[in-house]
């Protein structure tokens, strides 16, 4: 027996208020011994859903049909996961299967030590001491890496950085030494350069541990890092089975290629900006900036008189007219705060802010409104950047109300019309409530609304952080247009390379509120100086198992390097 | 996904937008039956309000007709349905008309604390600063204070202590209207500042929205949908309050409106003597109410909350395949309540209301 896992024609559904919803429909997998099988699709196509089934962890909304058949590491018990009460069910978890969460920092209960969480779970399954569960506790802690876990295991969640927080997560899943374990997103919640240890981590799981793993993940570049075989999901159904390398180099289904046509790579951006700095006119570089920043400080004030959180220190950059300024840097680099300062939502706090002529430091939102029709903002979640009682068209006319170029709704409604086409989303669109779109359409909308005034500056704060790969493409794709199209100069904020490389004339290096690099894509990304960005950009995986293996031998001399 | 697949514009039906009508059908198994239920009951109350002129066959301070006096005490009779009271009055006929008494109650308290509750807790919570602390700190304060002493007090000073109809419902009124305007203060600041950091309020304040559009246009309609629950629940403890004021001795003379509490406080030595008709229908007249209106209220609290709410199972892998990547908010988290991504916030409108996708 060498399948850990036997998943045979599942069908689920739930009940919702709309009626019944398949999520999966006639699924079959099977994952062997040892085998990192990654399950990768879009929102709604079923992956998490067939993923949790392996679990037994669906909701009473859910009904079942097929059969899950998981065997024990052994490979002496075989039991079918959909029949099963939930007593037996709580025996198999954890010592047959166990999962791995997309976000550690609420896998964990804040208010329990680390140590008392994994031995919970030890002392769960089977009659062991304390004293043997803390020593159990400890080791695996030491073999998922991290360091002093004789001390750290009595240290609480929140003690942990977030890298740290999923190996934690990661030594609870392997405490009992399950065959197999599910992990959803493992890395979609982190890092770049944490989720390539994590990969690391998760490799070793495999190699040393002997444990099979599904991946579940949206995101190529992991598939192509980590697993050994894939299988495509796409509403509710598997496109495509093949492993790794077959499935890059030839894939069969329609669907996987224009997934993978989808993803954006890393130096394929340089062409198109070489031909717009080209199509630039003569003393272009002379211009005022629409953006100039000298020594840019910005920090939150602390609590209680303690000193506050210094966000941004010491950034300078300039915007010039229609040119895009790509900022890209880990959470917490400041990035999305420079974002705001531009928009006047955050407060400058020292140095030189000037935005379209007006100096941020210091002004006051009455000076400032009158320029804000020369700006426009699109918001990285598309789900609450709508008002959920305004129609679309009604969202859209909002600039053109507020600043008196239009009397009411109605009235904008032609200009509102041809804005909406000019992000290709069909006029009766307007009519219809934010939540009747699609993710992709509203963050389209969203950009209808920010052009609205055609602003001379936009600022876009991970516009397509929460879109699937080929909804972002499409995005992306548009932008660039729009941009062209319009002209207007533009801060594009993301913590993708790959996709900041695609649209940027330059691109800056945000490290912990310091820029640390900047320059044109390819100076940036073809010749990194700066060790942190040659880090960066050594740990972005590449959707494409022959180079990721190439890269990841290079990230590895780049760590023991530095 | 694509652009092109343009469908027309459909408006629900308006059977699904109205509050009520809307939960109703949504309602399923025992939570229909309570709503149901709770439903027919404050139908009942209501009606009776209305009609009371018609059906009750005395007036509420009526003693006698052209056959002479009530006779005070009578046990039910087809004459005097529910018996009379120890007051000589018609039990029935009160009974009926202290419903108009019960609903001048709810709606007065209702009004009252409605509005001065919504515009503080939206300036208090949109605005913040040292305001926004002292109120809260105001609110909590009146916590601290039993609804039924600030009643006693405010009693005696509309009314002095002697009670005609609007010095008692205006002495009830205005002590719930104190109570609840920290519930609607709480519950509409909460909500102001959760949505003050939604991304659509920030994204008014980029376009340069003047702090009153942003306020009223995009914060207030977005923070009233618990409104209409916490107005059900309030409701009945009004009637709590005006007869447990009337039971007091606080409320309403006879003769200037009828009103279940102050039978009570009447019917009280009846009781050990074996007349049980004075106490018992004012008694399960205020039960039937207050049932009623808790009813409803807990059955639209359930229903408003997907997690709280019941559905059919399907059957076993029933259902359409939902399109990938319209589905909002990333992948299909199901945890215990249900699909997170088919149900998220936006799937409610003003009302409270789930909207169909």
């Amino acid at each position: 027996m060498s399948t850990v896992v036997d998943i045979r024609n599942l069908g689920v559904s739930f009940a919702t208020d709309a009626g019944a919803v398949k999520a999966v429909d006639d699924v079959s997998l099977s994952v062997a011994r040892g085998e990192v099988l990654a399950i990768v699709g879009e929102s709604g196509s079923g992956k998490t859903v067939t993923a949790k089934t392996i679990l037994g962890l669906l909701p009473e909304t859910a009904t079942t049909s097929g059969a899950v058949v998981l065997s024990n590491r052994e490979g002496t018990r075989e039991t079918d996961i959909i029949n099963l009460s939930t007593h037996q069910l709580r025996e198999v978890r954890g010592t047959d299967v166990a999962m791995v969460f997309q976000e550690p920092s609420t896998a964990l209960n804040p208010v329990y030590t680390v140590g008392w969480q994994i031995m919970e779970g030890i002392r769960a399954h089977g009659d062991v001491s304390k004293k043997e569960a803390r020593a159990k506790a400890i080791d695996i802690l030491r073999r998922v890496g991290i360091p002093d876990p004789e001390e750290r295991v009595d240290h609480y969640p929140h003690q942990f950085s977030g890298g740290q927080k999923q190996r934690v997560v990661i030594a609870m899943a392997l405490v009992l030494d399950p065959g197999l374990i599910v992990a959803d997103e493992p890395t979609t919640a982190l890092d770049v350069t944490v989720q390539a240890e994590i990969l690391d981590l998760l490799r070793k799981c495999r190699d040393e541990f002997g444990t099979a793993i599904v991946l579940i993940t949206h995101n190529m570049g992991v598939v192509a890092d980590l697993a050994d075989r894939v299988a495509v999901m796409y509403e509710g159904n598997v496109v495509e089975q093949a492993d790794v390398e077959t499935l890059f180099s030839a894939p069969q289904a329609d669907y996987t290629k224009a997934l993978l046509a989808a993803v954006p790579y890393v130096g394929h951006g340089a062409a198109s900006a070489v031909e717009r700095v080209a199509a630039r006119a003569a003393g272009w570089a002379e211009l005022t900036p629409v953006v100039e920043a000298r020594g840019l400080e910005i920090s939150y004030p602390g609590r209680f008189g303690r000193p506050g959180f210094r966000a941004v220190d010491g950034v300078d950059f300039v915007i010039r007219p229609g040119e895009v300024l790509g900022l890209v840097g880990e959470s917490g680099s400041g990035k999305t705060t420079i974002g705001r300062a531009i928009a006047g939502l955050t407060k400058v706090t020292g140095g030189s802010l000037q935005v379209l002529g007006a100096e941020m430091n210091g002004i006051r939102e009455r000076n400032f409104r009158p320029l804000r029709s020369r700006l426009g903002f699109v918001f990285q979640d598309p789900a609450s950047s709508f008002n959920p009682l305004l129609t679309i068209a009604e969202c859209v006319a909002e600039p053109l109300i507020i600043h008196g170029r239009a009397k009411d709704a109605n009235a904008a409604r032609a200009r509102v019309n041809e804005l909406l086409e000019a992000v290709q989303l069909p006029r009766a669109y307007g009519d219809r409530y934010p939540h009747e779109l699609s993710g992709g359409q509203r963050q389209r909308a969203s950009l209808a609304r920010a052009l609205a005034l055609e602003p001379e500056l936009l600022i876009a704060d991970e516009p397509t952080s929460a879109l699937d790969v080929s909804v972002q493409a499409r995005v992306l794709e548009l932008f660039a247009e729009l941009q062209r199209e319009f002209g207007f100069a533009s801060l594009f904020i993301s913590h993708d390379l790959a996709v900041v490389d695609l649209l940027a004339d330059r691109i800056g290096v945000l490290y912990r509120g310091s820029l640390v690099e900047e320059g044109t894509g390819a100076e940036v990304l073809g010749a990194p100086k700066h060790p942190y960005t040659q880090r960066l950009l050594a740990s972005l995986p590449v959707p494409d198992p022959v180079a990721q293996a190439e890269r990841r031998a290079e990230l590895r001399r780049i760590r023991e390097a530095g | 996904m694509t652009a092109a697949s343009a469908t027309p514009v459909r408006r629900r039906p308006l059977r699904d937008r109205l509050p009520i009508v809307h939960q109703l059908r949504q309602s399923m198994g025992l939570q229909r039956g309570m709503l149901v239920a709770g439903l027919v009951m404050v139908a009942v109350f209501i009606l009776c309000s209305i009609v009371a002129p018609l059906i009750a066959p005395y007036g509420f301070a009526q003693r006698k007709d052209e056959s002479g006096s009530f006779g005070t005490q009578q046990p039910p009779s087809p004459e005097h349905l529910f018996g009379t009271t120890v007051g000589g009055y018609d039990v029935f006929s009160r009974v009926i008309w202290g419903t108009q008494t019960a609903i001048l109650v709810i709606v007065i308290a209702v009004v009252l604390s409605i509005f001065i509750g919504v515009a503080l807790g939206l300036f208090s919570g949109y605005f913040g600063g040292w305001l926004d602390r002292v109120l809260v700190v105001v609110c909590d304060a009146i916590y601290a204070f039993p609804s039924l002493l600030l009643a006693i007090v405010l009693s005696i000073v509309i009314s002095q202590g002697q009670s005609n109809l609007w010095g008692g419902v205006l002495a009830a009124a205005g002590s719930i209207t104190v109570v609840f305007i920290p519930q609607y203060f709480r519950v509409i600041r909460a909500e102001t500042v959760r949505i003050k950091a939604e991304a659509f309020v920030e994204s008014a304040k980029v376009l340069g929205a003047s702090n009153s559009r942003i306020v009223f246009k995009h914060v207030f309609r977005n923070a009233t949908r618990t409104l209409p629950l916490i107005i059900t629940l309030n409701s009945s403890e009004a009637i709590l309050t005006l007869a447990a004021l009337g039971f007091l001795g606080f409320g309403i003379e006879p003769t200037a409106a009828a009103e279940w509490g102050y039978d009570l406080f009447k019917a009280q030595s009846d009781v050990t003597s074996g007349i049980w008709w004075t106490a018992f229908f004012p008694g399960a007249a205020i039960v039937f109410t207050v049932l009623g209106i808790t009813l409803v209220g807990e059955s639209l609290n359930d229903l408003a909350d997907p997690r709280l709410r019941g559905r059919r199972r399907v059957a076993q892998a029933s259902g359409e395949v939902a399109a990938t990547s319209v589905v909002p908010g990333g992948t299909l988290t199901a945890g215990p309540g249900g699909l997170a991504g088919l149900e998220d916030g936006q799937s409610f409108d003003e009302h409270g209301i789930e909207v169909r996708r």
